[in-house]
């Protein structure tokens, strides 16, 4: 894992205290680029990652997860890399998968590999709602595109440049990609794959908590899934 | 309500959603702002569709017809539109001048 055409591109919003561990963790297991889009956090974790050797991108202010992680795809094409993995900051991505992720990417079998928690029997446990949303739409994002698909959530994932080029693009959704995005890559005729990946909780998570807001996101991957069918592309 | 007024309303309604779908399918709108559109569209067509709730709405409001009861809501979404998007716009201002104040400082600090 010793590549300097290897971006490791992990977006960061208020994660101080941890991110300087996260990055640790990944030094372990190679000496490739880590790079922190810092999304307009309120806490240091700009300093922090800087202080820990990571290169770090500014967002001036919050763009959402998506769209910062976009920024940093197009950080990486700028910037020549051939190949990326990206992966969250609250060291929930267990860095010991990266070699599992992005070997087949390497060897220019698959364009991007998608670590899945559920393949195989991992100690990941999410909310009720958050799993039944993932449950649900693996499996539209599994009727459309004639495979399993069993984590269209992940985060985690190693891709080639083609792919870059494609998640810098507009298509890509600024808040969170999920299930559309997958369909998206199978209708461009990527090739895709999931690997099982070892995932651990989180402390926060706040991306579907409530009731109005899993609500406004079962509505938006919805209605992102119809009109990603009936785009021809 | 006459045929006429209920055919339309329902055209409106199911217009609207079309035309919606359609602008969010050209990426001329993001998923996030269509939401309160098809809401809207979608109760057009149940109110036009379920007239014991327009009338009960009307009822309840205290309006003479229910066409008044439809135009009563239609202003006030708009009205809340209206607000949501200068909401949005101040967001958006405040936004562009971090941006351009950004922006200004670090080409000094290059040209320096």
């Amino acid at each position: 894992m010793n590549k300097n055409n290897l971006a490791i591109i992990i977006p960061a919003y208020n994660e101080a205290g941890r991110i300087a561990t996260s990055i640790a963790g990944i030094r372990k297991f190679g000496n490739a680029d880590v790079v922190i889009v810092n999304d307009g956090s309120d806490d240091d974790t700009a300093g922090e990652a800087k202080a820990a050797g990571a290169r770090v991108i500014e967002l001036p202010f919050n763009l959402g997860y998506g769209a910062a992680l976009q920024t940093g795809f197009k950080y990486a094409l700028d910037k020549g890399y051939e190949f990326a993995v990206q992966m969250d900051a609250d060291g929930q991505h267990d860095p010991l998968s990266m070699e599992a992720l992005i070997s087949p990417v390497l060897r220019d079998e698959i364009d991007v590999v998608i670590g899945s928690r559920f393949l195989d029997k991992g100690n990941y446990k999410a909310p009720f709602v958050r799993r039944m949303g993932m449950y649900f739409f693996g499996i539209i994002a599994s009727l459309f595109t004639g495979r399993r698909i069993t984590d269209p959530t992940s985060g985690f994932q190693a891709l080639n440049k083609k792919v870059m080029e494609f998640y810098a693009s507009d298509a890509y959704p600024a808040d969170y990609p999920d299930a559309d995005v997958i369909i998206m890559l199978y209708r461009q005729g990527f090739r895709f794959k999931e690997v099982p990946v070892i995932m651990h909780n989180a402390a926060k998570r706040s991306m579907h908590g409530g009731i109005l807001k899993p609500l406004y996101y079962i509505f938006k991957m919805m209605l992102s899934i119809f009109v990603t069918l009936l785009r021809k592309e | 309500m006459t045929v006429q007024q209920k055919i339309f309303a329902l055209t409106i309604g199911a217009g609207l959603f079309l035309v919606i779908i359609e602008l969010v399918r050209r990426r001329k709108l993001a998923e996030e702002y269509s939401f309160i559109w098809l809401l809207t569209g979608f109760g057009i067509i149940v109110l036009i569709l379920w007239y014991d709730l327009l009338e009960w709405l009307t009822h309840l409001i205290g309006a003479k017809t229910p066409t008044t009861t439809l135009f009563i809501f239609g202003f006030v979404f708009l009205l809340l539109l209206n607000l949501y998007l200068s909401i949005k716009i101040t967001k958006l201002a405040s936004q562009v001048k971090d941006l351009a104040q950004k922006l200004a400082i670090s080409e000094k600090a290059d040209r320096r």
